[in-house]
């Protein structure tokens, strides 16, 4: 068999994802975190009394506890398989890449495997966050004054 | 309303990044960085102000609002103290994510027993 035959025959027996069905998935999941966000961000608004902002920031950390409890129970995982991207792009796919690095290098010991290994994943969206934030923030302050 | 506008925001953005999973090679890792950096972008082009006082919450909690955080730090940052508030500012509002994700993913990976 050559390597032609070999990538036909690889290609024909490639599981062939439904792509419409996914992406409407991501879209309801999505949808539906921004959504309980923004009812959450209500809810604390009008309870506490405090400032728009805060009451993001503390709906952000609400969600990423939520994320890091349920990846500890186990069942986020099989969550994030089937909603891919409707959990992957909030912040609970940041959430959840941190917790679940820790917790598969947790039997490594605290220092090489939990601390050596916690931003393994989610070390590129602060990498690459911090990298651009600075220096559109330069070009920012060059244009804008 | 609001919360439709969040619904559709966020709805929409997870529609894209599943869209660009599907049909490209890249890797979840790609994507939210790709989105983090654009959510960036989007701050220095003054739109995602907008896009937060559209949807709200749907906004803030998509990884686009990290970027656009870093971004906001720097920018006020340097307007407050010059050059060196681009560097000791630029964390200013995304250091709750990040210190929120830190210890508690800590304190629940000591708790919590890996699955086999």
């Amino acid at each position: 068999m050559n390597k032609d035959e070999y990538n036909k025959l690889v290609k024909r027996l490639t599981p062939k994802e439904n792509k419409t069905k996914n992406a409407i998935i991501a879209f309801l999941t999505g949808g539906f975190i921004g959504a309980f966000a923004e009812i959450l961000s209500m809810v604390i608004m009008s309870c506490f009394a405090i400032s728009k902002v805060e009451a993001y920031q503390w709906t952000c950390l609400i969600v990423i506890f939520m994320a890091c409890l349920f990846t500890c129970f186990n069942f986020f995982d099989n969550l994030v398989t089937k909603a891919k991207a409707g959990l992957i792009l909030p912040t609970t796919g940041f959430a959840h890449s941190v917790m679940s690095s820790a917790l598969d290098y947790k039997r490594d010991g605290l220092i090489t495997g939990v601390g050596a290994n916690f931003f393994k994943l989610a070390g590129s969206v602060i990498l690459y966050g911090i990298v651009s934030g600075f220096f559109f923030a330069l070009l920012g302050v060059m244009i804008y004054g | 309303m609001k919360i439709l506008c969040a619904f559709l925001f966020a709805g929409t953005l997870c529609f894209l990044a599943q869209v660009v999973l599907d049909n490209t090679k890249l890797t979840p890792g790609h994507v939210t960085s790709l989105f983090t950096i654009l959510g960036a972008f989007f701050g220095f082009i003054g739109l995602y102000d907008t896009f937060i006082s559209f949807a709200g919450g749907g906004a803030t909690i998509i990884i686009s609002n990290f970027g656009y955080s870093l971004y906001k730090g720097a920018f006020l940052g340097f307007q407050e103290q010059g050059l060196i508030g681009l560097f000791s500012n630029i964390l200013k509002y995304s250091s709750c994510a990040i210190a929120g994700v830190v210890l508690f993913a800590f304190v629940l990976t000591l708790i919590f027993k890996p699955k086999d």
